[in-house]
């Protein structure tokens, strides 16, 4: 519960060992890249990366919060469904039986094969959302269904004795039991939130003003640009790497005090 | 005055399974009665059709005057502690008063004073999981009794604890009992339990539970360490345990004929 004392440096070592992975690979690539002098449009070095990074900022910053722009509101949208559609189909089991199959079908059908189609029908920014959306509800609402199946039944039988209400169960009992199922969708969700805006990007592929990362990879490899290519694959790591270890750090915090999966080093 | 009345109560699961009954019972106002039979004998549902958690398939019930039992006047404590974890000890015992909208001063009063009988007083701030199996339990004990119901139902609540713990729950329950004036109904596998704690045992027989024998336990109040090592309460499991052997019996016997 408490900080014990060997633990600091295990946290350490375990942020540290990725990093020294890092170094030691970006070493070896430089190396290699600079004694076999392999040309630039074949492999840039990690340095010529950083340096197209520096000198390309402003644009692809622009185009990163566009995609990002487009992550967020596909995976609000997704929280937002997921959640509302898990808690439709828990009131009657005909909703579920009705309408999961379509969920399924959504979620099985390749989300690059739809993207042209939502391009045709809507506008390049919803498409973009929408496509976000597709890949992402999924996971919130399946995690969020279990959760809200796995009430502890001596729990609900407590609440019944008690007569309490239907929003009493579900804000007293059900969404808490379900806290931890949902915690973990919107982990996957964010995720797939951003591979589906990317998708839709690439998909997208005409040039315009909101363009995001992903035309900007495409852009950059029509030209033969690779060091740019590069550049911004790292931006939509960075940032996918952002996005879960954000939701890592607020699921953490929800479900701190009392869940299993919070505890630390115990 | 007749707290509990049962009459010709049974249980009938829908694929045919005869869990329970007819079982006839009677229990007065501010007595400790256990329920003491082999597993599965339909015990720990005859508790849950009590508490209105179960419907009987036959037979009524009547809780005092009324044939339903109003919310908040029956504490149930279950085999788990089943406490909610997101919840801190004092917002799980103060959860009855919530759902019964009870956030009267008096009644949120009676949180912390129930916290302190039980022990616990230092611990309303701590989560579920950071309290060992026996403080979970009293939490569960605690909340039943927030409400300050009439009766309190325990459902094998000790059967998973270390043998210390359950002694020390045992005079605990006892103590509470004496001082609150509950009518109580403790469902056990255990006679020695079942004989230190109530005045009266009724011996169930195996599926379909039926009640074999009821046994007065006549000892001097208040029952401490000193009972639970006199001859008389030797004697008391001895003849409990006998009943217990010839209820399991007469359903083997049953089975094979």
């Amino acid at each position: 519960m408490m900080d014990s004392p060997n633990r600091s440096p295990q946290k350490m070592l375990r942020i540290l060992m990725p990093l020294v992975v890092f170094v030691v690979v970006a070493g070896i690539w430089e190396a290699v890249v600079r004694l076999r002098e392999i040309p630039p449009y074949i492999l840039p070095a990690p340095s010529l990366i950083l340096e197209t990074l520096v000198r390309d900022w402003a644009l692809l910053f622009a185009s990163l919060l566009a995609t990002l722009r487009a992550t967020l509101e596909g995976f609000l949208a997704a929280v937002v469904g997921g959640i509302g559609l898990a808690l439709l189909f828990n009131r009657a089991k005909w909703i579920e039986d009705a309408f999961l199959p379509y969920a399924v079908i959504l979620q099985v059908t390749p989300v690059i094969a739809i993207a042209p189609l939502l391009l045709v029908y809507l506008p390049q920014h919803l498409a973009v959302v929408a496509c976000a959306w597709i890949v992402a509800f999924f996971p919130v609402l399946s995690n969020t269904l279990l959760g809200l199946k796995s009430v502890d039944r001596n729990l609900a039988g407590l609440f019944a004795l008690y007569d309490a209400s239907s929003a009493q169960k579900l804000w007293r009992l059900r969404l808490p039991s379900a806290l931890p199922y949902i915690m973990g969708g919107l982990r996957i969700a964010g995720g797939l939130s951003l591979i589906g805006a990317v998708v839709a990007e690439i998909a997208a592929g005409s040039a315009g003003s909101g363009s995001g990362l992903a035309f900007r990879i495409a852009e950059a490899g029509y030209r033969l640009d690779i060091p740019r290519m590069f550049a911004a694959l790292a931006l939509l790591s960075a940032a996918g790497i952002v996005i879960y270890a954000g939701l890592s750090a607020a699921s953490r915090v929800v479900l701190r005090r009392w869940h299993e999966s919070a505890l630390e080093g115990e | 005055m007749t707290a509990i009345r049962c009459s010709e109560i049974r249980k009938v699961y829908p694929r045919g399974v005869d869990a329970l009954g007819p079982v006839s019972l009677t229990i007065g106002e501010g007595e400790f009665v256990s329920l003491l039979g082999p597993s599965g004998c339909g015990k720990s549902t005859l508790l849950r059709i009590i508490a209105g958690l179960e419907r009987p398939s036959a037979g009524e019930i009547v809780i005092g005057m009324r044939t339903r039992p109003s919310s908040g006047c029956i504490g149930f404590v279950f085999q788990e502690p089943t406490l909610m974890p997101w919840a801190s000890v004092r917002d799980n015992v103060r959860l009855p008063l919530r759902l019964t909208h009870d956030m009267s001063a008096a009644s949120l009063a009676r949180v912390d004073d129930l916290l302190a009988r039980v022990g616990l007083a230092e611990f309303a701030e701590a989560y579920p999981r950071e309290l060992s199996g026996g403080m979970k339990m009293r939490v569960s004990l605690a909340r039943a009794l927030v409400t300050d119901p009439d009766i309190l139902l325990l459902d094998e609540p000790f059967a998973a604890l270390d043998e210390i713990t359950r002694f020390r729950l045992n005079n605990d329950l006892l103590a509470l009992w004496r001082d609150l004036g509950k009518t109580v109904v403790f469902v056990t596998h255990s006679v020695f339990e079942s004989v230190f704690l109530s005045q009266r045992v009724v011996v169930l027989t195996a599926r379909p539970g039926r009640i074999s024998s009821e046994h007065r336990i006549d000892a001097p109040e208040p029952r401490d360490e000193s009972f639970r090592t006199s001859a008389p309460y030797a004697a008391y499991c001895r003849e409990v345990s006998a009943a217990l052997g010839r209820a399991s019996m007469a359903a083997d016997g049953m089975a094979a004929g």
